[in-house]
């Protein structure tokens, strides 16, 4: 990893997406941009016209291979910066960002201590986000690393990037997509119906002794109990990394 | 909105530590003072708001750094780690010795 | 529209200027100087609901009137269960006072009603709190007798410490708050109890406070030590050290 000090910038925004009813993707031009890896994210800083200045962290959707940086940002009901990127943000507008950042919640495909391990992926809400730039990175790799997500939103419509994991993973047995749905399933709903816990981590993980590599990205408190969970099932902590979303990350 | 939530973690203080640390922190590894645990930066709570910054032990919650910037000059208690390991990131000269 | 009205219109590699610039013009030059090239997003603006406050003498200097009430957080939630809270006093002083939860709300309480400010700049007018003062505490020290304590320092769960002058939590000044608004004061803003100093900025008024320690000697507290102001009157604006 380069050492360096991050410089602020401005990213143009140049296209925007409706992922869901309450998130958004949007498009960068970030001029300056050099690279990163699948799991890192950027600090996004604004400043109102009085001084007033709030920061926060958002991962990068994107995969390395792709010149324009993606970042999904959920709309946090009080919160201090995603109202204003969801609400106020337009193409053709800039926002002040510095990146890449993290070394810790990384995966590369061309990382040769990865060789062997299958992925295991737990995402919870918008924690999906840094975990589909892996996915993508993957799919861009064509190394068919075995790989299963599990991904627990509150209700289907809720799903970030649907569409694209069930055609990525349709087209790709070495993917397995694994969705709950923790407060309404429609009819006919394949995919578990509660929030993630110790039995339905069993079923879905792969055995230890496949040695896995474990990332888990979301709410505090499901990171904490995944982690915990694979621990007591027999994951060695070093092969699980976290990243915890807070509300106060909107 | 219960208290956990408000706790991100040392992958979200990477940009700030950025600032005072020209290196990659959040695989920076910390000792902590009290309780003798060492983890990697991405793995600690980090709390943060208006007045500062404070990294906090995941075993025992003690404040391994606690930072604020203030009219141009940052402030930082580091005495809650007994050791702290950062990568340089550069090339080996095979030494070990500082250049 | 002027260039500083609107600089995010500017393509970045001019590098529009924001407030203060200053331009001079010299035998047909132009030169700015840039007292910031800090970018402005357009119409953003802080969260916290400000009221264009009616009480505008009550608001000190740098503040803005809100009617939220935020919350601050150095690190996680202390949950003490109150069959173990106590409340000491000690330092300096010939025996330590210790109260039990069920001791400290058969002391004699008061309804304060209070404007509160945050040095993150809100002030909140006219909170209710309800506690026991400093001052009902402190008569069961000989005060007099302990001419060398000018200090204390409030210490709490989960470490937080903040200093003050002895003065300046006697005569009417400070309580010790259990309810806030008629109900006890939740986990996040400090319960089961926690300082209220209002003179002072709100940093002062330590949540979760277990005791207050009697010094000689002063010793900067949690934020003090790291660059905020030693004592912390909002209307000389004492937010840094040095201001």
């Amino acid at each position: 990893m380069a050492t360096r000090q991050l410089k602020w910038q401005l990213a143009k925004v140049v296209e925007i997406r409706k992922e869901t009813p309450t998130v958004k993707s949007f498009i960068l031009d970030v001029p300056d941009w050099t690279t990163h890896l699948a799991g890192q994210h950027v600090d996004v800083r604004l400043m109102a016209a009085d001084g007033y200045q709030a920061q926060r962290s958002y991962s990068i959707a994107s995969p390395p291979e792709v010149t324009h940086l993606m970042l999904t940002v959920e709309r946090i009901e009080d919160g201090e910066v995603s109202p204003y990127l969801t609400d106020e943000l337009r193409v053709g507008d800039r926002i002040e960002l510095r990146g890449p950042i993290g070394g810790y919640f990384v995966w590369s495909a061309f990382d040769d201590k990865n060789d062997d391990s299958p992925l295991f992926l737990v995402a919870g809400g918008s924690g999906i986000v840094p975990l589909m730039a892996m996915i993508r990175h993957r799919a861009n790799s064509g190394k068919k690393v075995p790989t299963r997500l599990l991904y627990s939103s509150a209700y289907q419509e809720e799903i970030i990037y649907r569409q694209e994991l069930d055609h990525i993973s349709a087209n790709d047995s070495s993917l397995r997509v694994i969705y709950t749905l923790t407060k309404r399933q429609p009819l006919n709903w394949q995919g578990y119906g509660r929030r993630i816990d110790r039995p339905m981590l069993a079923d879905t993980i792969w055995q230890p002794a496949e040695k896995p590599r474990a990332f888990t990205c979301g709410p505090t408190r499901l990171v904490e109990a995944v982690a915990n969970c694979l621990q007591e099932l027999g994951y060695k902590p070093e092969s699980i990394k976290t990243e915890r979303f807070g509300p106060t990350g909107g | 909105m219960k208290d956990n939530d408000l706790r991100l973690d040392g992958n979200a203080a990477g940009g700030l530590l950025n600032e005072i640390f020209p290196f990659e922190m959040t695989t920076a590894e910390a000792t902590c003072l009290g309780c003798g645990t060492t983890r990697l930066f991405g793995e600690v709570m980090f709390y943060r708001h208006e007045m500062g910054a404070i990294l906090r032990c995941v075993d025992c919650d003690m404040a391994l750094i606690r930072i604020t910037r203030i009219h141009g000059y940052y402030r930082l208690d580091l005495r809650g780690m007994s050791y702290l390991r950062i990568a340089t990131g550069g090339h080996q000269h095979g030494t070990g010795h500082l250049q | 529209m002027g260039i500083s009205e609107a600089p995010w219109k500017q393509p970045y590699h001019s590098r529009a200027p924001t407030e203060g610039i200053a331009s001079q013009q010299s035998a047909g030059t132009i030169f700015e100087v840039f007292m910031t090239s800090q970018f402005i997003s357009p119409g953003f603006k802080r969260r916290a609901r400000e009221a264009d406050s009616a009480f505008k003498e009550r608001i000190p200097p740098g503040q803005y009137e809100t009617k939220d009430f935020p919350v601050l957080s150095a690190g996680p939630t202390p949950r003490t269960p109150l069959d173990q809270w106590k409340f000491s006093i000690y330092g300096g002083i010939a025996e330590d006072l210790k109260w039990t939860w069920d001791e400290f709300l058969r002391l004699p309480r008061e309804t304060v009603t209070v404007d509160i400010h945050c040095v993150t700049k809100w002030s909140k007018l006219d909170t209710v709190w309800t506690g026991v003062s400093v001052d009902t505490l402190l008569k069961e020290v000989n005060l007099e007798a302990q001419s060398g304590i000018g200090y204390l320092i409030a210490f709490c769960d989960g470490g937080y410490t903040t200093n003050l002058p002895l003065p300046d939590v006697r005569g009417g000044k400070a309580w010790i708050a259990y309810e806030y608004d008629g109900k006890p004061i939740t986990p996040e803003h400090g319960g089961p109890a926690r300082l209220l100093v209002p003179h002072l900025y709100f940093w002062k008024s330590a949540k979760w406070v277990r005791g207050l320690k009697l010094v000689a000697q002063n010793k900067a507290g949690f934020w003090e030590s790291l660059g905020y102001h030693d004592y912390g009157d909002p209307w000389k604006e004492q937010r840094y050290a040095g201001d």
